[in-house]
C-alpha cells in the first residue's frame, strides 16, 4: 500500500512539473519568436518613419503616436474617476444594497470582453453623443475597460494602508477627508501607480474596441484634434497581417510592430513590478 | 454645521458619486447595447434569429441566424478550455504547494507576462507560426481552424486560471494541510483530498472566469479561426475553420452601413454576448463568495 | 531522570538539539517518555514545547528552515534515520494541534479521511468511524448526522473529532499541541476526561500552558524554559517539591 502512495506522489509531481513547465515554455516560445524575427526590422527610422507606398515600407510612427494618445486620454478619465471611486469603498461605503451593486458591476465590468466595450463606444460616443470615430471615443470606451483594473489595483493599495494610521490621526482631531489626505493617500499611491502602469499596458494592446470607434486601417498624417481618426499599433498589425497589401512582404513590418507592442506591455509591467517591491521593500522597514 | 462639516459632506458626496461609476457605466452600457440590438426585431423576427442555422448577412433577403456564431464560439472554448483547465490548475498547485519560493516567485511574473501579451499578438503568432504546424501536422488544407483558436485561447485563459486558482489553493489554512500530513498522508494525498477539495470554490470560479474570458476574446479568434460561419460538427468541427460571435462583430461592423438591419444584428450578436458573460460573471463570483474559511 | 517506568518506556529522545535558521531553539534535550501514560510539557510561552513536541513525529520536515540533530527513537527505532519514512512515522504518531483543524468535508469523512488513505477495506469503514468517534467521547452527540460538514459543529466537538480522526488512525502516540486552549470550560473538561480514558490504550503526550491541566490529567511532567529542559518528573514531585529554583518559580507564578 504505502509503496503504491510513494509511487502515485512521484508521478503526480512530476507531471505538475511538466505542466507548469509546458506553461513556461508557452510564454518563452512566443517571446522567443516575436522577439526573434522582430529585432532586425526595428531602427529609429520604424520609429519615427510615417508608412511609405501603402504600408509596404517605412515605419509606424503615426501608429505609435495613435496609441500614445489613447493612453493619455483613457488615462485622464478613467485615473481620477478609479481612484475616487476605489476611496469611497473602502473608507465611506458601508456594507448594503448600493455598495453590493456597486461590486457586482466592477466585477461584470471586468469580465465584459473587449468586443462588448466596443458595440457600446460605437453605439454611445461615436453615435449618440456625435464624437464621430475619433480619439476621444476610443478613449472613452479604453477609460471605461480599464475603470475595474483601477478600481481594484487602488482599493488594494488603500487597504495595505494600516488601521493605525487613520486612527492615528482621526484621535488627533483630524477629519476623515483630511486622514485620507494626508495620510491615507500618500501611502497608498505606488499602490495606486502600479495599477494605473498595467492598465496602461491594457491600452496600448487593445484592438477591438478601438476597432469599432475609431481606429483607421491608413492616415496620411497624424490626427490634428480629438475628433479624428487615428492609427494604432495593434490595429496596425492585425491590418498588416490579415489584409495589408502584401502580407507576406510585409512580415517583417508586422514582426517589428509586433515586438514593438510587445516591448511597451512588458515595459510597463516590468516598471509595475518594481514599484510594487521597492515599495513593498520600504514597508517593511 | 461648521464649515469644515459642510465641506466633509460635500467631499463624501461627491466621492458617493465617483464611487457609483461603476454601476453608471454598466447600465449605459446594457442601455446603448440592447437599444441597438432590439432594433433588429422591427424588421427580423426573434425566433428567426435564435434558431436559424445560417448567418448569410448580405443574402437578400439576409439571414441573420445566431447559432452558427454562439457554436463556433462555443465549440473553440471548449477545446481551449479542456487543455487549458488541467494544465492551469496543474501549474497553480506546483506553483502554491510544491514550488520552493524562489521559484515561485520566478513563475508568477511569468504568468503576469503572459497575462500581458497583446491579445493581436497572440493572434498574430496563432497566424504566423501555429497555424501552418497545425496544417501541416494535421494534414488538412488550411491550419487556420476551430483547434488553432481553441490552442491559442487557451494559452490565453492560463493566467486567469492559475492565478486565481493559486489564491485560492495557497488560502486553504496551513492547519488543515498539517492535519492531513499528522495522519500519514502523502504531501500528494494531502493535496488531492485535503488541499484541492478546500480550493474547490475558488477553482471553480477560476474556471468559469478562463471561460469568460476565451468566449469573449475576440482578436486572437478572429486572426486563426479562419472565420467560416458554418455550424461546427463535434469533434470534427475543430479541424474545419469557424466564426465565432466576437469575430463576426469585429470583422462585419466596419463594413456595415449605420442603423441598417446588419448594424442592429451586430449588437444583437453582442447583447448576446454579453449576457453570456455577465451569468458567468455571476456565477463565478457567487462560487467564489460560497465557502471562505474563517479558521 | 526516572526511566524504570512501570509500563516501560515509548520514546527516548537524547541530545536533541533543533535550530530554525540561526535561532538555536532546542538545546540538547534529553528524555525518556513512558508508555500509556499522560506526559505533560508545561513552561513559559516560547520556551520550545511545540518545537519539541513537532519533533516526535517529525512535523518540522515542513519548515525549510528548520534542521535538528540528535536522536529521538519510538518504541525502540531510532526516527531520525535516512530509511525512516515520514509518513509511516506520523501514522504511528499523531498530532492534535492547538485549534481544531477538521477538514472542509462531513463529519464522516474527517473520521474515515486516514484510513481510507491507508487503505482500509470499503465495508470496514464504517465500523472504523463508529469506532473512532466513540472512544473520541463523540458518538453520542453526532451518530444521527454524519454527513453534515464538520465545520458546523461546535470547538469543543470539532477537537474532539479531530482526535477521533487520529484515533481512526490507529496511532501509538497521542501528541496533544494545547488542545484545549481554544476552548471554553465545559468542552475543556470533556477533552481531559477523554484524555484520562485514552491513556490505557495510547501514550500521551500534551503541551499545556495551563498548570492546573497539567496537574490534573499528567502523570509525568517536564518543563521547559528557553529551549531547555530544565525538570522532568512524576507530575506530584513537579509541583509538590520541585528540584530546580526555575521550575519552583513557575509553579508558583513568579514567571510566565
Ligand atoms: N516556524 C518557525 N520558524 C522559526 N522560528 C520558530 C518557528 N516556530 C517557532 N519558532 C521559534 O522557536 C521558539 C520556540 O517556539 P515554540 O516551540 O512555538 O514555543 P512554545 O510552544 O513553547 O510556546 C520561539 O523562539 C519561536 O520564535
Ligand atoms: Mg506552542
Amino acid at each position: 500500500m504505502f509503496s503504491n502512495a510513494k509511487l502515485n506522489e512521484k508521478i503526480a509531481f512530476a507531471l505538475l512539473k511538466v505542466a507548469t513547465g509546458l506553461v513556461v515554455a508557452f510564454v518563452l516560445v512566443i517571446l522567443y519568436y516575436i522577439i526573434y524575427n522582430g529585432y532586425s526590422a526595428i531602427n529609429l527610422e520604424f520609429i519615427t518613419d510615417m508608412p511609405r507606398n501603402r504600408m509596404t515600407e517605412g515605419g509606424i510612427y503615426p501608429a505609435i503616436m495613435g496609441t500614445t494618445y489613447l493612453i493619455i486620454g483613457s488615462m485622464a478619465v478613467a485615473l481620477p474617476l478609479g481612484i475616487l471611486s476605489a476611496i469611497y469603498l473602502t473608507e465611506y461605503a458601508q456594507p448594503g444594497r448600493t455598495t453590493w451593486a456597486i461590486e457586482m458591476a466592477i466585477n461584470n465590468l471586468a469580465g465584459t470582453p473587449s468586443v462588448v466595450f466596443g458595440l457600446f463606444g460605437l453605439a454611445m460616443f461615436v453615435k449618440y453623443l456625435g464624437f464621430g470615430p475619433s480619439i476621444i471615443s476610443a478613449s472613452l470606451t479604453l477609460a471605461l475597460l480599464i475603470l475595474p483594473v483601477i478600481i481594484r489595483a487602488s482599493q488594494e493599495a488603500l487597504l495595505t494602508v494600516p488601521k493605525e494610521y487613520r486612527e492615528a490621526s482621526l484621535a488627533l482631531g483630524v477629519t476623515k477627508w483630511e486622514t485620507i489626505r494626508r495620510v491615507v493617500l500618500p501611502a497608498a499611491i505606488p499602490g495606486m501607480v502600479t495599477g494605473a502602469i498595467l492598465s496602461i499596458g491594457r491600452v496600448a494592446g487593445e484592438t477591438a474596441p478601438i476597432l469599432l470607434t475609431g481606429a483607421a486601417y491608413f492616415l496620411p498624417r497624424l490626427p490634428d484634434s480629438v475628433y479624428s481618426q487615428f492609427m494604432a499599433l495593434p490595429y496596425h498589425l492585425y491590418v498588416l497581417a490579415t489584409s495589408g497589401t502584401n502580407i507576406a512582404q510585409t512580415r517583417p513590418i508586422q514582426y517589428g510592430t509586433a515586438l514593438i507592442l510587445l516591448t511597451i506591455v512588458l515595459c510597463v509591467n516590468l516598471v509595475a513590478v518594481s514599484v510594487r517591491s521597492h515599495y513593498r521593500s520600504k514597508m517593511r522597514r | 454645521m461648521s464649515g469644515k462639516n459642510i465641506r466633509e459632506k460635500g467631499i463624501q458626496s461627491l466621492l458617493f458619486l465617483s464611487g457609483t461609476v461603476a454601476v453608471v457605466a454598466l447600465f449605459l452600457l446594457c442601455i446603448f447595447l440592447f437599444r441597438e440590438g432590439i432594433l433588429l426585431f422591427e424588421d427580423y423576427p426573434v425566433s428567426s434569429f435564435l434558431t436559424n442555422t445560417k448567418w448569410f448577412p448580405t443574402a437578400s433577403p439576409p439571414i441573420f441566424g445566431l447559432l452558427p456564431l454562439l457554436l463556433g464560439s462555443l465549440i473553440v472554448t471548449a477545446g481551449a478550455i479542456m487543455f487549458s483547465v488541467p494544465l492551469g490548475i496543474a501549474a497553480a498547485i506546483y506553483i502554491s504547494e510544491l514550488a520552493n519560493p524562489r521559484i515561485s516567485s520566478i513563475l508568477k511574473p511569468v504568468t503576469e507576462i503572459l497575462a500581458g501579451i497583446p491579445s493581436v499578438v497572440f493572434g498574430f503568432f496563432g497566424l504566423v507560426i501555429l497555424a501552418p504546424v497545425v496544417q501541416r501536422t494535421l494534414e488538412i488544407p488550411t491550419g487556420q481552424t476551430a483547434l488553432t483558436g481553441s490552442i491559442m485561447l487557451g494559452i490565453m485563459a492560463l493566467p486567469t486560471i492559475i492565478s486565481i486558482s493559486e489564491d485560492a489553493i495557497s488560502s486553504v489554512p496551513r492547519s488543515i494541510k498539517e492535519g492531513s500530513l499528522a495522519l500519514g498522508s502523502t504531501k500528494w494525498q494531502t493535496i488531492y483530498r485535503v488541499t484541492v477539495p478546500a480550493a474547490l470554490s475558488g477553482i471553480s470560479a477560476a474556471v468559469m472566469l478562463g471561460i469568460g474570458r476565451a468566449i469573449g476574446e475576440t482578436m486572437t479568434v478572429m486572426m486563426v479561426t479562419g472565420n467560416s460561419a458554418v455550424i461546427p460538427g463535434f469533434p470534427s468541427g475543430l479541424f474545419a475553420p469557424v466564426r465565432t460571435m466576437t469575430a463576426t462583430i469585429a470583422l462585419e461592423m466596419g463594413e456595415v452601413p449605420q442603423g441598417s438591419d446588419h448594424f442592429h444584428a451586430l449588437f444583437a450578436v453582442g447583447s448576446v454576448l454579453f449576457i453570456t458573460t455577465f451569468i458567468i460573471n455571476i456565477l463565478a463570483n457567487y462560487v467564489k463568495r460560497r465557502y471562505r474559511f474563517n479558521l | 531522570m526516572p526511566d524504570n517506568f512501570a509500563n516501560g518506556t515509548e520514546i527516548e529522545v537524547t541530545n536533541l538539539n533543533l535550530w530554525y535558521g540561526e535561532n538555536h531553539a532546542l538545546h540538547d534535550i534529553s528524555i525518556n517518555i513512558p508508555k500509556n501514560s499522560v506526559t505533560a510539557f508545561i513552561g513559559p510561552s516560547g520556551c520550545g514545547k511545540s518545537t519539541f513536541l513537532r519533533c516526535l513525529n517529525r512535523m518540522n520536515d515542513l519548515i525549510t528552515s528548520c534542521r535538528t540533530e540528535g536522536n529521538v527513537g519510538i518504541n525502540g527505532q531510532a526516527i531520525y534515520t535516512k530509511d525512516v519514512d515520514v509518513v509511516d512515522l506520523r501514522k504511528r504518531v499523531g498530532m492534535v494541534f492547538q485549534k481544531p483543524n477538521p477538514f472542509p468535508m462531513s463529519i464522516y469523512d474527517n473520521v474515515a479521511y486516514g484510513p481510507r488513505i491507508h487503505g482500509a477495506k470499503k465495508n470496514a469503514i464504517d465500523g472504523i468511524v463508529e469506532d473512532a468517534l466513540k472512544a473520541g467521547a463523540l458518538w453520542g452527540e453526532v451518530s444521527d448526522r454524519l454527513n453534515s460538514p464538520a465545520l458546523d459543529l461546535s470547538g469543543g466537538q470539532q477537537q474532539r473529532l479531530c482526535i477521533a480522526r487520529t484515533l481512526a488512525v490507529k496511532p501509538e502516540v497521542i501528541l496533544f499541541d494545547e488542545p484545549c486552549s481554544a476552548l471554553d470550560p465545559i468542552s475543556t473538561s470533556k477533552i481531559e476526561d477523554l484524555i484520562l480514558e485514552l491513556k490505557k490504550n495510547y501514550t500521551i503526550v500534551i503541551v499545556t500552558h495551563n498548570m492546573q491541566q497539567a496537574a490534573r490529567i499528567s502523570d509525568y511532567t517536564a518543563f521547559f524554559l528557553l529551549g531547555d529542559l530544565i525538570e522532568f518528573g512524576k507530575t506530584e514531585q513537579i509541583f509538590e517539591s520541585p528540584k530546580e529554583k526555575a521550575t519552583e518559580d513557575y509553579i508558583t507564578g513568579r514567571f510566565g
